[in-house]
C-alpha cells in the first residue's frame, strides 16, 4: 500500500468553505449589529442594576381596592373582546376558508379569498387595531374588530388547508346523490373538517386571550390600557398585579381550550 | 344529533343495535358546552361597552383614514423610515440569534433523552412556558423600563419571548434523534459532551436551522411593532407619525411593514426548501 | 495479508490477559422477571464465540451487560482486572473504549462522513474540543484510512454514511469498533439486516480482524450455519440460561431442538 512510492496524502476533512464563511459572517454580523443597537457591557450592567430596582418595586403587588376595580374592569373587557373575536372570527373563517380551498371553489374565487387571507395574516393584530381605533374610535369595539380580522387571517388559512386535505371521495359520493352545493358542504365537507375546526377555534381562543391584553396599548380596550399606563407611571407594583392576572387568565384559557379539544376529538 | 338518546339505553336498547355516535355522558358534556358558549356570547355582547356615537361616524372616519393616507408621503422614507426598517431587521435577526443561544441549553434540559431527570425536565418546560406566555410587546415594556427605549430593549424582548417557541421545537427535534447512533457512541466510551457534538448535533442540525428560520420570519413581524412601546424600529416611526396625526407618513410605514413581511416570508420559504 | 498484518498497527498490545469471566450474571428489567438467570461463562482470551438462541432469550442483554449499555441486576464481569459491573463514570468510559461493539442496525451517525464515523471510535480518547474542531491526531486519521481500506471502502471514505448500502454501513461499523483498538469485540446480530452473501462477508471480516488483532469476539447470531462456519465456540441460550456450550462440530440437531424448541423447522 503506502510503501509503493509517494502517494498523495489523503485529506480526511476537506475544508468546507461555505460553512466557514457563513460562521465567520454570522460572528461578524453579531458584533456589528450589537454595536448598532448599542449593546455594551456598561449598558448591560446599568440595566441589571435598573432591573433589580424594577423587580424590587414590583413587590408587593398592588391589591388596593381602586386598583382592583380598574383591574377587574380591564380583565372583563379583555375577556369579552377575546370571546367575541373568537366567535366572529371563526364564523367568518369557515365560509372564507372553504372559498379559498382550491378543490371546492372556482379558481377566481379561491384566489381572491387567498389574497384577502394573506393580507389579514400579514398585518400584526396591533397594526390592525390602530386602523380600527381610527375607524370606530377608542374602546372595546376597535379591539374586537381587530382581533376578529386577525383571527380570520389565521383560522381561514387553516380551514382552507384542512378542506384541501380532506377526502374528495366522500364529497363526490354526496354530490352523486344529486345534492345541492349547500348540502354537499353540510353533508360532505363539514363532517370531515369539523373536528379540526374545533381545534383551531380552541387555539384561537387561547391566542385571542393573550392578544386582548395588547390591543389596549393602542386604544383598543381591555386590560392593555391600564397596563401601559402603569408602566408609564412607574406603578410597577400594579404592573405585577396585572401581569399575574393575565397569566392566570391565559392559563385558565389553556385549560378550557384543552378541555374543548378533548370533548370534540 | 341523533334521536337515539330517546331510547332506553338498557339491554333492550342494545338488542336493537341502535347506532349511537356518542356516549350519553359525551352528549351531556357537549350540550353543556354549547349552552356555555351561548351564555358567554350573550354576556359579552350585552355588557361590552360600545359608544354608539363612535359607531355612527365609522364609515366617515374610515373614508377619512384613506383620504388622509393618500397620497403616501414617500419622501419620508429616506429621512426616517429606511433607518427604522434596518433597525427592525437588526432587532429581528439579533433577537433570533440570541434566542437560539438562550433556548439551546433549555432545550437540552427539557429533552428526556439527554437529561434523565424529571425535575430538570419540568424546570426547563416551565421556563419555556413562562417566556412564551408573556407577549413580546409586554417583554418590550419591561426591557424599555430596564434599559431605556431603543433597539436594545426590542432585541431582548424578541430574544426572551422566542425562547419558549424555539426551545419547544428544538427539544422535540432532540427527542426525535435516533437512539441507535447515540448508543453506539456511548459504547465507544465517548464522554457525554462528545456524544452531544458527534451524535445529537449532526442529527438535529437541519431541524435547528429550519426552526431558527421560521422564528426569524415571525420575529420580523413582531419587531416591526415593538417600537409602539419604545422598542425601536418601524414601530417607533409609526408611533411618531400617529402622535403627530401625519397619516400619510403612517401609511408609508404600513406599506413598508407589509412589504418587508412579504419579502421575509418569500426568503424563508426559499431558504427552507434549500435546507430540507 | 500477512505482510500487511505485520505492518499494520492492527495487532493488539501483547502480554495482556483478554479473557472475560462472567459470573452469576442476572438481569431483570422488571423485578421478578429475569431475562438472564444466573449466567456464568468464561471466555477465552482469543477466538470467536457465537451465541445462538431464539429471539428474546437474553442474548442481546448478555452482550449489552458486558459493555454496560444495560446495567446488570447482579453478578460479576471480570475483564482486564476490573469488575465491569461495578464501574462508574470515567472508569466505565475507559473500560468501554477497550470494548468495540458492532450493532444490528449499524448505528452510524448518518449525516457524518464514513471517515468521521470511523474516527468516532476515538471519542473515548481525544479531548472533546478536538473532536468538535475535527482536529484528530494525524496518526488516528492515518489509521482510520487504513481501516477503511482494510474493510474495502477506500472509495467511500469522504462520503456521507447515509449514501451507503447496508453491507457497506456494517463495514463502517466494524471499522469504528476496530478504531477503538479494542481488547474485545462484541457484535449484536451483525448480519440480521443483511442479505445472505453480505452476511458471510461481514462474519468473515469480524472473524479475520479479531484473529489478526488476536483478541476475542463475542457474536450474537441467528444464523446457525454462519455460527458453525466462523465460530470457534458456540453457546446456546434458551429462556435466559445456557443450554449448550461447545465446539461447532459438537452442536447437533438434538441441541438445536433444545435451544429453539419445536420440530418441523429442522427438516
Amino acid at each position: 500500500m503506502s510503501q509503493a512510492g509517494p502517494v498523495q496524502p489523503r485529506v480526511a476533512f476537506p475544508p468546507n468553505w461555505t460553512s466557514r464563511i457563513v460562521t465567520v459572517a454570522i460572528c461578524a454580523y453579531v458584533v456589528y449589529a450589537a454595536q448598532i443597537v448599542d449593546f455594551t457591557w456598561a449598558r448591560f450592567l446599568t440595566g441589571l442594576d435598573q432591573g433589580r430596582r424594577f423587580v424590587a418595586r414590583m413587590f408587593p403587588p398592588d391589591f388596593s381596592a381602586d386598583k382592583l376595580d380598574l383591574l377587574y374592569g380591564g380583565l372583563v373587557e379583555s375577556m369579552q373582546i377575546a370571546i367575541l373575536a373568537t366567535v366572529f372570527g371563526t364564523l367568518i373563517s369557515l365560509p372564507l376558508g372553504i372559498a379559498a380551498a382550491r378543490n371546492l371553489a372556482p379558481a377566481p374565487i379561491a384566489w381572491a379569498a387567498r389574497g384577502a387571507i394573506a393580507l389579514f395574516r400579514t398585518l400584526h393584530p396591533i397594526v390592525i387595531a390602530i386602523l380600527f381605533v381610527k375607524a370606530v374610535g377608542f374602546g372595546a369595539l376597535a379591539g374586537t374588530l381587530a382581533l376578529t380580522v386577525a383571527s380570520v387571517g389565521f383560522v381561514s388559512k387553516l380551514v382552507a388547508e384542512a378542506v384541501e386535505e380532506m377526502s374528495m371521495a366522500q364529497v363526490e359520493a354526496v354530490r352523486a346523490t344529486g345534492a345541492s352545493f349547500a348540502s354537499v358542504i353540510v353533508m360532505g365537507v363539514f363532517p370531515q373538517v369539523m373536528p379540526r375546526f374545533i381545534g383551531f377555534t380552541a387555539y384561537e381562543l387561547d391566542s385571542n386571550l393573550r392578544n386582548s391584553a395588547l390591543v389596549g396599548i393602542v386604544g383598543g380596550g381591555g386590560i392593555g390600557a391600564p397596563l401601559f399606563t402603569a408602566f408609564q407611571r412607574f406603578d410597577y407594583d400594579f404592573v405585577l398585579t396585572i401581569v399575574l392576572a393575565i397569566i392566570a387568565i391565559v392559563m385558565v384559557g389553556e385549560v378550557v381550550s384543552g378541555w374543548m379539544r378533548r370533548l370534540f376529538q | 344529533m341523533t334521536d337515539s338518546g330517546l331510547l332506553p339505553s338498557g339491554p333492550a336498547g342494545q338488542r336493537l343495535r341502535q347506532w349511537q355516535r356518542f356516549t350519553p355522558l359525551q352528549r351531556v358534556a357537549r350540550a353543556g358546552f354549547y349552552v356555555g358558549v351561548l351564555i358567554a356570547i350573550i354576556w359579552a355582547m350585552r355588557t361590552i361597552q360600545i359608544i354608539p356615537e363612535f359607531l355612527y361616524d365609522a364609515p366617515q372616519q374610515t373614508a377619512d383614514l384613506f383620504v388622509r393616507m393618500w397620497p403616501i408621503d414617500w419622501s419620508w422614507y429616506p429621512k426616517t423610515v429606511h433607518a427604522a426598517l434596518i433597525e427592525t431587521l437588526h432587532t429581528a435577526t439579533l433577537g433570533t440569534i440570541l434566542a437560539v443561544l438562550l433556548a439551546s441549553p433549555v432545550a437540552l434540559m427539557v429533552a428526556r433523552n439527554v437529561t434523565r431527570s424529571v425535575v430538570l425536565n419540568n424546570v426547563g418546560r416551565l421556563i419555556l412556558v413562562a417566556t412564551r406566555s408573556v407577549h413580546s410587546l409586554m417583554w418590550a415594556l419591561f426591557f424599555v423600563a430596564v434599559f431605556g427605549p431603543g433597539a436594545l430593549a426590542g432585541v431582548l424582548a424578541i430574544a426572551v419571548h422566542s425562547i419558549g417557541f424555539t426551545g419547544k421545537f428544538l427539544s422535540e427535534a432532540i427527542e426525535e434523534a435516533k437512539p441507535g447512533p447515540l448508543e453506539a457512541l456511548v459504547a465507544t466510551g465517548a464522554p457525554p459532551a462528545a456524544v452531544l457534538i458527534k451524535g445529537i448535533w449532526p442529527q438535529v442540525k437541519p431541524a435547528f436551522l429550519a426552526i431558527a428560520m421560521f422564528r426569524w420570519d415571525i420575529n420580523v413581524r413582531e419587531s416591526a411593532v415593538l417600537g409602539l412601546v419604545g422598542g425601536g424600529g418601524l414601530g417607533m416611526a409609526l408611533d411618531t407619525a400617529l402622535s403627530n396625526l401625519y397619516w400619510d407618513q403612517a401609511g408609508l410605514v404600513l406599506v413598508v411593514i407589509l412589504a418587508v413581511v412579504i419579502v421575509t416570508e418569500i426568503v424563508t420559504a426559499w431558504a427552507r426548501s434549500r435546507i430540507i | 495479508m500477512d505482510a500487511a498484518a505485520t505492518f499494520q498497527p492492527n495487532a493488539a498490545e501483547a502480554g495482556i490477559d483478554r479473557s472475560l469471566i462472567v459470573r452469576n450474571l442476572t438481569k431483570a428489567y422488571r423485578a421478578g422477571q429475569p431475562v438472564l438467570r444466573d449466567v456464568s461463562i468464561a471466555f477465552a482470551p482469543r477466538g470467536v464465540t457465537a451465541v445462538i438462541g431464539p429471539s428474546g432469550t437474553g442474548k442481546s442483554t448478555l452482550i449489552r451487560c458486558i459493555n454496560r449499555l444495560v446495567d446488570p441486576t447482579a453478578g460479576e464481569l471480570l475483564f482486564r482486572g476490573d469488575d465491569l459491573a461495578k464501574l462508574r463514570g470515567r472508569a466505565l468510559r475507559e473500560a468501554r473504549r477497550r470494548i468495540g461493539m458492532v450493532f444490528q442496525e449499524y448505528n452510524l451517525v448518518e449525516r457524518l462522513t464514513v471517515i468521521e464515523n470511523v474516527l468516532c471510535g476515538r471519542l473515548g480518547y481525544v479531548p472533546v474540543w478536538r473532536a468538535w474542531a475535527r482536529r484528530f491526531d494525524s496518526k488516528d486519521v492515518d489509521r482510520a484510512f487504513q481501516l477503511i481500506d482494510a474493510v474495502g471502502l477506500t472509495a467511500f471514505a469522504t462520503q456521507r454514511a447515509d449514501q451507503l448500502s447496508g453491507g457497506q454501513r456494517q463495514r463502517v461499523g466494524i471499522a469504528r469498533a476496530l478504531m477503538q483498538e479494542p481488547d474485545l469485540i462484541l457484535a449484536d446480530e451483525p448480519t440480521s439486516s443483511l442479505d445472505p452473501k453480505t452476511s458471510v462477508e461481514i462474519m468473515e471480516l469480524i472473524a479475520s480482524r479479531a484473529g489478526e488483532r488476536d483478541i476475542p469476539a463475542i457474536v450474537n447470531i441467528h444464523n446457525v450455519a454462519l455460527a458453525r462456519r466462523f465460530a470457534d465456540r458456540i453457546i446456546g441460550m434458551s429462556k435466559g440460561s445456557i443450554v449448550f456450550d461447545g465446539k461447532p462440530q459438537e452442536l447437533e440437531d438434538s441441541h438445536l431442538l433444545q435451544i429453539y424448541g419445536g420440530e418441523g423447522w429442522l427438516e
